[in-house]
């Protein structure tokens, strides 16, 4: 059937990029912060060691010394390979280190602490300042410490975070693609649910739907079980139009029947007698076709929608030779079953009815006090029924001669019989996949088989 | 035995009774279901005959409600197609199903069958020579020894027995013996009659030839 | 440019020594069979570092090699003045880190250096191949009688003990002049105060200065010296193994040593920059080996005996602390006032 695409493929795909959204969005805000994080971390250590250092200043002589403290740069080599620069500036003049590094930098206030990005050597500088103000000899000397260092160890720490990160949300990606391709599922799962339903029910069966569906799914079910309703009751109504139909015909070919079998009883006269017969003979012939036209049409009605049932060939051929029992024993028949269990797939119904068709073909066209075998057995992949009696045989015409509605052997005559029979057996072990094969036993008579394939 | 008969139709009703009863069974009719329930609270029935289309009702209804209480045998008598009316009548308990309009032998056949089936029913022994034979199941038996009967010997037998000694035409036991799909001729009665009085020989029992008229047993 | 150009200056003014020409102690030139030539400027003597020269030139025989020998200060002050070399070689950490701080050494990445560990190399910018502490070199003749110092603690008491027998016997480096001999202190006096007490007990003992362990080495063996102290172990090394060996005895302390590492790096002025590289891998392939082998410099793997020290000082920010012209004031005259006592 086409199809206009999959519900489960495009929730799935949009629950992925949705996902994917996600993925990407907590990824920058991750690396993101990691760099505001490394970044803050650089700054604490900067100011740290500035501070160190401005607390190493002293005055001596007049004169503001200092010696550098060795911690104040151990911290700055420990969590990265930076390159570290320095500047000590007292009153606006280098006492030690690198000027270039103050070069654009407003000196901050005594006792405050200022941060600023600059560039030197073409590598962007952490520079972190504190002013301090010494007591030298009698001048106040405001004393300001630079202690910069390259981001090179910020962008590590980022770049390591944000790789983890990556990595993270790619998982957290295949996660919620893998959840998203479940959750679509299960959503679904109540529509595969009904049609399923639907999908199991044998072809008579036009019950409502009673499953509960999600409120997403009501209306569905709802047309659903309209469409079944009004299905059924169409239906119903040509079956009822079929049984009344049937009922119209052959209750008063009963009474006729009835009447005349009681007639024949009843009068002397040979010629009475003998027209009394014809009369139940053409009841009996009229009433016979009807009831096989009846059988054709629900074959071809059941025939469309073959169910999936696993079926024992035994079992039927028991059923069907059960009800023929009393019809052969007025003729002394015999109905010698030989069944082996052999398992086919289908309508019961329908192959039941097809074997009894042609038993009571073989049954009826049967001389009195013979035999009529029915076998059943697997034969490689098949499944056979065979039905022989010791009847007329069929004559030299082609086999789908016999099959032909109406059609009937010609050394059936005398016999009633429409010959509907074997066209409704044919129909219905076609609709099984099967067929049908018909041959003139050795001596006399006629051997039907249906062979089906196996379950 | 005792039958009931269900069905509106009151020609064809007054046909089969009268058939029945010819078979030396009393049959009750009903004309609807409700006349049938009043039929089933007044007596016992061996067998029920039970058409499906009824005035008030459907036949198949009241089988299904009728088998949670009795297990009268029941033999539906149906005007539908085969097929579907097979499956309802069977699945909802009938013993067995006949389709009108019906051969009142297939129908005999068909009870006979079900009351055998069903091993309910009680015999009814009439003595053939030193011979029993019991009408209900069919058997012939002298002592413990079973007369092996042929269905259509069985059949004449039973014509004869009810004929109580008189004599029987061709004619006639070619009416009784009727069936729709086999003529039976004259020559074949001849058959057998002259199978029967074979077997009926060993039992001291003796089927006369009236010359011009017909058959007659003597059953001692 | 201009920055660097002042920074470099700047550093100059602040070293005595501040003559534009390189002051050249050694210089050969190993032609090769190709047009260029690898131009390498070192503090290694150029007896201890040709059987490398000659075994890398055997390897690549197209590379000529022009080896120029200097002090670690002049090494530092060509480099930071531009002078163009391809590769730098120095056993001054802290003056080789300060060039590769202040961006006059350009990156490099291989696998061997790829291979090294992280404590022997900074920023792909300076190589360490060599890891080589400061020992202590006696004199067994000069010592006998005494028990053989194995701390520095042990060797203040001796010297205490004995001011006669050791007046005018001590050597150590003038730590003024070389940068060998500054690192060793300052990075021992930074550890323990044991170094103080030893100089001030140095300084009452009239000590001998030297600019060199080779020299230092040398007196101890000609008997001029009873001790020599902050020596190369691997001079020592070599010496103890020579003829001259004979009564001399090299003392690796027990308390801490200084572990110096020998490093190398590419400055920006390189030109033949792929021989240089294919002259640092083949150094690092040198310092990885596993065996002591011929060659007079230790490998980098740390020996046995020096499992237990500190380990060798690190490449890092620390090392700038001690070249700051302050804090280098301050300890100078720290250590002159205790080593140059005028004796009693």
């Amino acid at each position: 059937m086409k199809t206009s695409g999959s519900i489960s493929r495009r929730l799935t795909v949009l629950l992925a990029c949705v996902a994917a959204l996600l993925s990407v969005l907590s990824w920058s805000m991750v690396t993101s912060f990691a760099r505001q994080a490394a970044e803050r971390t650089q700054d604490n250590i900067l100011e740290a060691s500035a501070s160190i250092i401005a607390e190493a200043l002293r005055s001596e002589d007049g004169e503001v010394r200092l010696e550098l403290p060795y911690s104040a740069f151990s911290m700055l080599g420990a969590i990265s390979e930076d390159r570290v620069f320095y500047h000590v500036t007292q009153g606006g003049a280098t006492l030690t280190g690198t000027p270039a590094i103050s070069a654009d930098f407003v000196s901050p206030a005594p006792g405050q602490t200022r941060l600023n990005t600059t560039t030197y050597q073409d590598e962007p500088l952490r520079v972190a300042a504190i002013t301090r103000v010494i007591l030298a000899g009698a001048n106040r000397v405001a004393v300001t410490v630079y202690v910069g260092q390259t981001r090179y160890g910020v962008s590590l720490i980022a770049n390591d975070l944000s790789r983890t990160a990556a990595l993270l949300s790619i998982a957290f990606f295949t996660v919620a693609v893998a959840l998203s391709a479940v959750v679509a599922r299960t959503s679904l799962h109540q529509i595969n649910v009904i049609a399923e339903a639907v999908a199991r029910r044998g072809p008579t069966d036009l019950r409502p739907l009673r499953q509960t569906p999600p409120q997403e799914l009501a209306p569905l079910l709802q047309s659903l079980n309209r469409l079944i309703d009004r299905l059924s009751r169409s239906l119903r109504q040509s079956e009822d139009f079929i049984a009344e139909a049937a009922h119209r015909i052959r209750t008063p070919l009963a009474t006729v029947r009835a009447q005349a079998e009681v007639a024949l009883h009843s009068v002397d006269d040979v010629t009475e007698k003998k027209r009394m017969r014809q009369i139940i003979r053409a009841v009996d012939e009229s009433s016979r076709s009807a009831g096989q036209l009846l059988d054709h049409a629900t074959v071809a009605y059941r025939s469309e929608n073959i169910p999936d049932t696993a079926i024992d060939l035994a079992q039927i051929a028991s059923t069907a030779t059960a009800a023929l029992q009393p019809t052969a024993d007025m003729k002394d028949i015999d109905i010698h079953l030989d069944a082996n269990t052999a398992m086919v797939r289908g309508d019961d119904v329908l192959l039941e009815s097809a074997l009894r068709n042609v038993l009571d073909n073989a049954v009826k066209y049967s001389p009195p006090e013979t035999s009529v075998t029915v076998r059943v057995r697997t034969a490689g992949a098949s499944g056979e029924i065979t039905v022989s009696d010791s009847g007329p045989g069929l004559g030299d015409e082609p086999f789908e001669k016999y099959t032909e509605r109406f059609q009937r052997g010609k050394n059936a005559e005398g016999t009633v019989g429409s010959g509907l029979g074997l066209t409704i057996a044919r129909d219905v072990v076609l609709a099984h996949q099967g067929r049908i094969e018909l041959t003139n036993n050795e001596g006399n008579g006629t051997c039907v088989s249906f062979i089906l394939p196996r379950a | 035995m005792r039958y009931l008969l269900v069905e509106d139709n009151q020609e064809l009703a007054e046909a089969v009774v009268n058939r029945i009863e010819l078979d030396g069974h009393a049959v009750d009719h009903a004309g609807s279901l409700a006349e049938a329930s009043d039929c089933l609270a007044a007596a016992d029935y061996d067998l029920i005959l039970l058409d499906v289309m009824l005035p008030d009702g459907d036949g198949r209804d009241f089988l299904a409600a009728r088998r949670d209480v009795s297990e009268t045998p029941v033999i539906v008598l149906t005007a539908r197609s085969q097929i579907s009316d097979r499956v309802g009548a069977l699945d909802q308990g009938a013993d067995d199903y006949i389709t009108k309009p019906f051969d009142f032998s297939e129908l005999e056949a068909r009870c006979r069958a079900v009351l055998r089936r069903r091993g309910g029913a009680a015999r009814n022994d009439v003595a053939v020579g030193r011979a029993t034979f019991d009408m209900t199941n069919g058997t012939l038996a002298i002592g413990d020894e079973i007369i092996d009967l042929r269905n259509r010997e069985l059949r004449l037998l039973e014509v004869f027995v009810r004929s109580k000694g008189g004599i029987l035409s061709k004619a006639a036991l070619m009416d009784r013996m009727f069936s729709y799909d086999a003529e039976i001729t004259e020559n074949a009665i001849e058959v057998y009659v002259g199978r029967l009085r074979k077997k009926l020989g060993h039992a001291g029992a003796r089927i006369e030839t009236v010359r011009g008229v017909g058959y007659r047993l003597h059953m001692s | 440019m201009r920055v660097i150009h002042f920074a470099a200056s700047l550093i100059l003014a602040l070293w005595a020594n501040a003559s534009a020409a390189l002051e050249v102690e050694e210089q050969r030139t190993y032609p090769g069979t190709g047009p260029t030539t690898l131009r390498i400027l070192s503090t290694a003597d150029l007896d201890v570092f040709e059987p490398f020269l000659l075994s890398f030139q055997a390897s690549v025989p197209e590379i000529g090699i022009d080896y120029t020998v200097s002090s670690s200060a002049e090494v530092f002050r060509a480099v930071a003045a531009g002078e163009a070399f391809d590769v730098v070689i120095s056993s001054a950490m802290d003056l080789q880190f300060r060039l590769a701080n202040d961006g006059f050494a350009q990156s490099f990445v291989s696998d061997a250096t790829e291979a090294l560990p992280d404590w022997a190399k900074w920023r792909n910018l300076i190589f360490a191949f060599t890891s080589e502490p400061a020992v202590a070199v006696i004199s067994t003749r000069a010592f006998a009688g005494l028990p053989v110092p194995r701390t520095r603690q042990d060797l203040i008491s001796i010297l205490r003990e004995n001011p006669e027998r050791f007046a005018g016997t001590i050597g150590t480096y003038d730590v003024r002049s070389s940068g060998l001999g500054y690192l060793f202190a300052t990075q021992e006096a930074r550890i323990s105060d044991a170094y103080w007490r030893l100089s001030e007990v140095m300084g009452r003992l009239d000590p001998q200065l030297y600019c060199c362990s080779a020299q230092m080495i040398d007196d101890v063996s000609s008997g001029q010296l009873a001790l020599a102290y902050n020596v190369l172990g691997s001079y020592a090394g070599q010496r103890l193994a020579g003829p001259e060996g004979e009564g001399l005895q090299i003392i690796l302390f027990e308390d801490f040593d200084n572990v110096m590492l020998r490093t190398a790096l590419i400055p920006n002025t390189a030109t033949a920059v792929t021989e240089a590289g294919a002259f640092v891998d083949a150094l690092l392939e040198v310092g990885n080996r596993t065996e002591k082998g011929e060659w007079v410099l230790p490998p980098l793997a740390p020996s046995s005996a020096q499992e237990l020290s500190f380990g060798p000082i690190r490449l890092g920010p620390t090392l700038l602390v001690y070249l700051d012209p302050l804090n280098r004031r301050a300890f100078l005259e720290s250590w002159q006032s205790a080593i140059e006592q005028t004796p009693d």
